[in-house]
């Protein structure tokens, strides 16, 4: 039974979200505090240095660490305001259950846990092992990620494991082992600064990654030429010397269009695609036909930028080509990834520096958590759980027989149709906010009210946790030590500030019992978190995310290590690639023909508007931190649809008038914000927000075929003006998810 | 007034190109003890509906402060830094004459206290050796601390102004604002 228990209201009141906010003063002991610590923010995948103050075992402020060299004491709001999650009246301080028709009630962590794996083992010897599925998250830390990935195919002995990666850059990681033969960017930022040309893809840096954004302007004092491309006009595109305002889906058009611009004009390096790369034939074939004129049609993007674009690339010295979700979160993701890359490969600039290329991962832990474990076909190490040699390794390292090691599991959205289809009867997530976060959600919400069994592990009851029948309390960022690896690739040291609050546990305790009492409590004999890593790196080791060589210390004393780093004398890697040796099996880099196909999506007469999605500066992911501290909602309170005046004006819209938005899956009602800051095919809402106000009720589901990231980013809808205008009460009771 | 970790080379440069208003500076300023969670900077749209550009509205630090001159009470003083210090809690008297008379719009009246609040430069970080908590947290570094040296040597597209005419009235300022190459005032007319 996962339907709520009652209410939606009353859940609320109860477990929130509420906002939490400082007091005046700020909280008692912020003046005079027992310590300082030294970790990092628990959100984004920049990962930025940050002190928390620590008084009577509660984080009550932060204060700026200047000596890491990455963010040298900057911080965006979130960042800022990261403290304000411990001590939050919201915390789930002990286990709860669902009680029919009540709610949630408290109960011991005896009960929970027996009947948690009461109802694991009931569900697996009636329906078979798989019929039991568990959903991760990379907020985690590797040592955690690591675990999980253990847990699920060792303790659960399930191959149904995936992660919230999944809906964040797995379309990169599959383009880039396809070209390069390792998932990982090529450079630490430093090279950012003095790049001459940049292109940002789909990456809203200043409100995704604000720190970042300082690496871009410190290329542009040295002159570099900064060329965005994305649907609005964000922050970054605001001052670029060249905004192209692509068409949501046209993305791998105008890059085939950069490429054949680049080979009629010989903006190449013929030495690096003769010597270092393989498929370049093919590749330029499949965008002969690609004319500016075709380009301009396709992307909506004009033929002189495409062609200013393409011109100030081929003849650049130094280059650096980032992308995120803009270009990723599609059904053609990885063709979007590849077409980027060619692009890189076409010119050479890649393995030198200030040259460089690379996704900006997401999450924090979106780069180590995605190595080490929780995704459905990967095994520690980055590597692949179908070869016979790599499940050998891990077995040994696991002391487990390979035969019992599970095989390929379903994506995260494919294990949701599953559950739907009624064949996975029963769930473990920790940190995966599904209902907010995966498209088509009245579907995943349907697929949930199906399960027999549905146990989360989370601090904080956030929306998909409300049909959970368990809820075990689990830790926050500051409440366990372990590693998380930045968007650059640098492993640093997240260090515990406080211990968990009330009965609530840290999340690998949690996971180590239920081993335990699943029989397999030998294989997860860790005292902390030290060990659990130092087995990590005996199971990296040799894969292309090989941490053999890096050991707390050495994280410590040197500010991060950038992996790989095989041995415990190497300093680590932060520019790959200056030997030419790529690690695909020919050692080359790969070109990946890309002939253009469209979102699966597009507009007709009945859904006449492109409709895109997206996130704003104070809000995280699916908001179950973000949503409960109070400036971080005022600053934006609600989602609104930015819409362009002519599209307004066609439809009679006015500034701040309710609109409701449909789409095949759903709809739902939006403020309109009326600005000439996004093309006028266009619509956006950012997501972060869950119930009646989340846009991934309007999503569509469909997958892109080889990195199963769901196609956020584009599908059609239709605008109905509700003639009223937009309601108080609903800005001021949005973030609460009704 | 005697404090030997006060640089005086250090200077504010406000870069308003460089700000995506993120609006990190706000919360890191009311983080700070004296504010009682009162952010003394201030972030806003242009205009949204035509751009995302942002602007920044902190105290400029003006060296003939129209603020305290125009003061009834004595309670806003300039000290030896050229530091305008938010007003004297027991001597203002929540007049806002200084709201109406500051050229840049600045000092707020905060009804609850009935006392004017504004920016200090972060007294206690600065003369502790600090940055203010604004400019050490901006991630874009539109709000930078630092010498007149370091800034023109990472920035040489730009150049730091802090002569403003107002029409006639012109008000020089320890703030300075990033301008492009060459300039040497901001001309503002009424």
């Amino acid at each position: 039974m996962a339907k709520l228990p009652t209410s939606v209201d009353s859940i609320i009141e109860q477990y929130g979200p509420h906002k939490g906010y400082t007091p005046e003063g700020g909280f008692k002991g912020v003046h005079e505090p027992d310590k300082l610590v030294k970790t990092h923010c628990c959100f984004c995948g920049m990962q930025c240095g940050i002190q928390l103050k620590v008084k009577d075992n509660k984080v009550v402020g932060f204060e700026p660490w200047m000596e890491f060299p990455f963010n040298e004491g900057r911080l965006c709001p979130k960042g800022v305001q990261r403290y304000l999650q411990n001590n939050h009246p919201d915390r789930l301080m002990h286990p709860i259950q669902r009680v029919e028709g009540k709610g949630f009630e408290r109960t011991s962590w005896e009960d929970a846990m027996s009947r948690t794996v009461s109802e694991i083992q009931r569900i697996q010897t009636t329906y078979g092992r798989d019929s039991f599925a568990m959903l991760s998250g990379v907020s985690l830390t590797n040592e955690k990620s690591y675990m999980v990935g253990k847990f699920a195919r060792v303790a659960l002995k399930t191959k149904n494991l995936d992660y919230n990666g999944r809906l964040c850059m797995v379309s990169a990681g599959a383009g880039n082992k396809k070209a390069f033969g390792l998932d990982r960017i090529s450079n630490s930022w430093e090279d950012l600064k003095h790049a001459k040309v940049i292109i940002i893809a789909g990456a809203n840096v200043s409100e995704t990654f604000p720190t970042l954004t300082h690496y871009i302007w410190q290329a542009r004092d040295n002159g570099a030429k900064l060329i965005v491309v994305d649907p609005r006009m964000t922050p970054i595109a605001r001052t670029a010397d060249l905004h192209l305002p692509v068409k949501p889906g046209g993305d791998s058009a105008l890059f085939g269009a950069m490429l054949k611009i680049l080979v009629d004009n010989d903006w190449l390096d013929h030495d690096f695609i003769d010597n270092y790369t393989s498929g370049f034939q093919e590749t330029i074939d499949a965008v002969k036909d690609y004319d500016l004129a075709w380009a301009e049609e396709t992307t909506g993007v004009s033929a002189a930028k495409i062609q200013q674009a393409a011109e100030l690339w081929g003849k650049a010295d130094t280059s650096f080509l980032l992308h995120a979700r803009g270009i990723e979160h599609h059904s053609k993701g990885v063709d979007n990834v590849l077409s980027c890359i060619n692009l890189v490969l076409a010119t050479g600039r890649i393995g030198k520096p200030y040259c460089g290329y690379g996704t900006i991962t997401g999450q924090g832990n979106g780069q180590g958590g995605r190595e080490h474990g929780h995704k459905c076909d990967q095994l520690p190490g980055n590597r692949d759980i179908t070869n016979p040699e790599h499940r050998q390794y891990i077995a040994d390292v696991w002391g487990i027989d390979e035969k019992d090691m599970p095989g390929k599991g379903l994506s995260a959205y494919e294990l949701v149709e599953a559950i739907h289809r009624g064949e996975i009867k029963g769930l473990i997530s920790i940190c995966f906010n599904p209902l907010v976060s995966l498209p088509n959600n009245n579907f995943v919400r349907e697929a949930l009210e199906k399960l027999e069994f549905y146990v989360c592990i989370d601090f904080f009851l956030n929306e998909t946790a409300r049909h959970a029948d368990i809820i075990l309390p689990g830790s926050l960022h500051e409440e366990e030590e372990g590693t998380v690896t930045t968007a650059e690739g640098r492993v640093v040291k997240i260090n515990q500030a406080v211990t968990p609050s009330g009965e609530a546990r840290k999340d690998s305790d949690i996971l180590i019992e239920i081993a335990q009492r699943l029989g397999v409590g030998d294989k997860f004999a860790y005292e902390k978190a030290e060990d659990v890593f130092n087995e990590l790196r005996v199971a990296s080791k040799g894969g292309t995310a090989d941490y053999f060589g890096i050991t707390y210390e050495k994280i410590e004393k040197n500010m991060g290590i950038f992996w790989p780093c095989p041995t415990e004398d190497h300093p680590g890697t932060p520019r790959l690639w200056e030997d030419k040796k790529f690690r695909t099996p020919d050692e080359k880099a790969h070109f990946n023909p890309v002939p253009y196909r469209e979102p699966s999506e597009v507009v007709d007469k009945e859904y006449p508007v492109v409709m895109t999605t997206g996130r704003v500066v104070s809000q995280y992911l699916s908001g179950t931190q973000t949503r409960r501290i109070g400036k971080l909602v005022d600053q934006y309170p609600e989602p609104l649809l930015e819409i362009h005046p002519s599209l307004a004006y066609q439809y009679g819209i006015k500034d701040g008038d309710a609109v409701t938005v449909k789409t095949r899956r759903g709809e739902a009602t939006f403020p309109a914000q009326i600005v000439e800051t996004i093309r006028e095919d266009t619509v956006f809402i950012p997501y972060h927000w869950g119930g009646k106000l989340s846009a991934n009720q309007l999503t569509i589901g469909t997958l892109d075929p080889v990195s199963k990231i769901p196609e956020f980013k584009v599908c059609a809808c239709q605008l109905v003006p509700t003639g009223r205008i937009a309601s108080i009460k609903v800005k001021d009771t949005a973030y609460q998810s009704f | 007034m005697q404090n030997p970790q006060y640089n005086q080379q250090m200077e504010f440069f406000v870069d308003m190109q460089r700000c995506i208003g993120c609006h990190a500076c706000e919360m890191a300023c009311a983080e700070c003890e004296t504010n009682g969670q009162e952010s003394m900077i201030h972030i806003h749209y242009v205009e949204r509906a035509v751009s995302v550009q942002t602007t920044v509205q902190v105290c400029m630090h003006c060296e003939d402060p129209v603020c305290a001159n125009v003061c009834p009470a004595d309670a806003i003083t300039k000290d030896d830094f050229g530091v305008v210090h938010t007003a004297n809690t027991s001597r203002c008297i929540g007049c806002s004459n200084c709201v109406l008379a500051c050229p840049f719009g600045v000092p707020i009246k905060q009804e609850k206290s009935e006392l004017m609040m504004k920016c200090n430069m972060c007294y206690d970080r600065t003369s502790a050796g600090k940055k203010p908590m604004c400019a050490t947290v901006c991630p874009s570094q539109a709000l930078f601390y630092g010498t007149r040296e370091e800034i023109e040597k990472l920035r040489p597209n730009s150049t730091p102004v802090n002569k403003f005419l107002f029409g006639e009235e012109e008000v020089n300022t320890k703030v300075n604002i990033m301008m492009p190459k060459g300039s040497t005032e901001l001309r503002i007319h009424p």
